[in-house]
């Protein structure tokens, strides 16, 4: 991967001897390590978006609705059949336009839902407590309700009106806490992976200062022979260039082997459990981590070019 | 065409120049020059019209200095010279003399744009300095040769890589300045000596390094400042037989020296300088 720069190396030949002023390990090291940091913080960025899209699109389209004493029978409508309050309130949400389905939980799958809290007293012939017990009906909203905020306002008004005492319960509070949550924790890795790219150019331009300090009277003497600013900033930028994006490339592959260790143990939270290795990893993610040591190579080289054309405006 | 044969350390080189009607101080007024080596070797370099010396015709000068100030060596704000004025023809000849302090080196500086000046007027192969776009004069600097004091040879690269910049840095091919900065190396009696670095060459040596980078673009304006301090008495008078034979076909040089036998033995107009003030042209 990193062949391109390598390659690209140009023909000038090291005439003001950076090798040796802007060598050493220490520019691909720092570089490696804001790589890194600059890998978990895409992670964290995608991880966080994805979750929060994965929770929208469940949590957006899920209602439950508690129907309190369902057996107990209404008042017949107009030549209508007899009902019950669970009967009124089923008609109503299958004659609602936002409704995509409604079921009316059994009582074994009721009784499972509550035997944490109540163990075997609440299960149907138990000794015990007879409690009386709700329905609860799951329902699945339409994907994407006309005008939803006041669907649901009318939905919740309509089964309150059929049955006096049922409860809609929209999951929209939480939705908004964890949408939320998911939005700061997305703030927070760009935020991490725009001061990550501050510091690596304040890192090549520390380098580059230091090479123009070490070298200044080679580039004087270049620059007094008719070396355009151009050149001058040509040799520096191109071996920065190639010094970040071989620390940007050690970064990434140090980081590889983290994000898939973290990959594999958030698997279970986002519902997945098939696949291989490379399928925790998201797939937005396999397409940024080649972009970081180009970015690094970019980073190297801007930041080189703009600090050695400042510097050399100083000279006549 | 003016050929001529220059004979330094037992090398003949033959300098073949085409002189053009009228050098407008511009790349299209550039022309072509040959050194063609006894050893088969041939320098092709850029240089520029070689007008007779002390001709007063406008576009023929290669300095043209109004009432120019600066030239402090550290960029400062403190002005070394002051009030400079003079003109020196395509082609022609200046000892640049005075005592130490009087700001010759200053002077050098100013015509080889290592400093802009302050106020006045400068032109340098017609273009005007103190007016020009910064990134017009390294054009203009790769047609000026300099010979520095302290050298300023460039200490990690060889004497072969040192003498090579100046065509590296004006594109030349690489295959083709290989034959003439070794010809140029022996000119100078430095053949076997093209991989040695700098500080492993004398004094003397390291000087005839600096004088070959100087001359192997054949520049239009050669600048010398004392290019004779450290070489011996045979060695300053081959230097001075260069000199006065590339002056000869068309390059305008300037040598700044303390050496006043030297100045003696080969006659020529002087500019002279005393507490940054022009005191002598003639």
């Amino acid at each position: 991967m990193a062949g391109w720069w390598v390659m690209a190396e140009p023909r000038i030949r090291d005439e003001l001897g950076l090798r040796s002023a802007l060598g050493g390990l220490m520019l691909p090291v720092l570089v490696a390590a804001m790589a890194f940091l600059a890998a978990l913080a895409l992670a964290g960025a995608l991880a966080a978006a994805a979750l929060s899209h994965r929770w929208q699109d469940g949590a957006a389209s899920t209602l439950t609705v508690q129907v309190p004493r369902p057996d107990a029978p209404l008042p017949r409508l107009q030549d209508g059949p007899e009902e019950t309050r669970l009967d009124r309130v089923m008609a109503r949400l299958h004659a609602s336009s936002a409704v995509a389905s409604a079921r009316a939980l059994s009582e074994e799958e009721l009784t499972a839902l509550l035997r944490p809290w109540l163990g075997a007293m609440g299960e149907p012939g138990a000794a015990g407590l007879a409690l009386p017990l709700p329905a609860v009906v799951e329902v699945h909203l339409v994907p994407s309700p006309p005008d939803p905020e006041h669907a649901l306002d009318d939905l919740s008004a309509g089964l309150e009106a059929a049955a006096p005492g049922t409860v809609t319960e929209s999951h929209g509070v939480w939705l908004e806490r964890l949408s939320g949550l998911a939005r700061s924790l997305q703030a927070c890795a760009w935020l991490v992976l725009a001061l990550v790219v501050g510091v690596a150019a304040c890192v090549v331009t520390i380098a580059t200062r230091a090479g123009l300090s070490a070298r200044r009277d080679s580039i004087e003497i270049v620059h007094g022979l008719g070396a355009t600013d151009g050149r001058i900033a040509a040799a520096f930028s191109f071996r920065a260039m190639r010094l970040a994006g071989l620390g940007g490339l050690g970064g990434t592959l140090l980081a590889l082997p983290v994000l898939i260790g973290i990959a594999v143990l958030v698997r279970p939270f986002t519902g997945e459990v098939a696949g291989g290795l490379p399928d925790s990893v998201p797939g937005a993610l396999w397409l940024c981590l080649p972009a970081l040591p180009v970015g690094s190579a970019l980073l190297g080289w801007l930041t080189a070019q703009g600090t050695v054309r400042r510097w050399l405006r100083g000279l006549p | 065409m003016v050929t001529c044969m220059i004979r330094l350390n037992g090398v003949a080189l033959r300098y073949d120049a085409a002189v053009p009607a009228r050098n407008s101080a511009t790349a299209s007024a550039r022309n072509s020059a040959t050194i063609s080596a006894r050893h088969g070797a041939t320098v092709s370099a850029r240089n520029s019209a070689t007008m007779p010396a002390g001709s007063g015709d406008r576009a023929a000068a290669a300095f043209r200095v109004r009432d120019t100030s600066g030239g402090s060596p550290d960029g400062g704000s403190q002005d070394v010279l002051r009030d400079i004025s003079f003109e020196v023809a395509q082609g022609g000849f200046r000892w640049l003399l005075g005592p130490s302090g009087a700001g010759k080196s200053s002077l050098l500086r100013l015509l080889h744009l290592a400093a802009r000046p302050r106020g006045g007027a400068m032109e340098v192969l017609g273009v005007d300095v103190t007016k020009a776009r910064r990134a017009a004069l390294p054009a203009l600097r790769q047609r000026i040769g300099m010979v520095f004091q302290d050298f300023r040879l460039i200490a990690h690269l060889s004497a072969f890589d040192n003498v090579a910049l100046p065509q590296r840095l004006a594109g030349r091919p690489e295959t083709q300045l290989r034959a003439d900065v070794a010809e140029l190396l022996r000119w100078v009696g430095l053949e076997g000596k093209g991989d040695v670095l700098p500080q492993s060459l004398s004094g003397g040596e390291q000087q005839r390094v600096a004088i070959a980078r100087a001359v192997i673009n054949r520049p239009a304006l050669l600048l010398a400042d004392e290019p004779t301090g450290n070489l011996d008495d045979v060695q300053a008078q081959r230097l001075m037989r260069l000199l006065t034979e590339m002056n000869r076909h068309g390059t305008t040089v300037i040598v700044a020296t303390h050496n006043d036998a030297l100045v003696a033995r080969h006659k020529a107009p002087a500019l002279r300088l005393e507490h940054g003030r022009l005191v002598g042209d003639g």
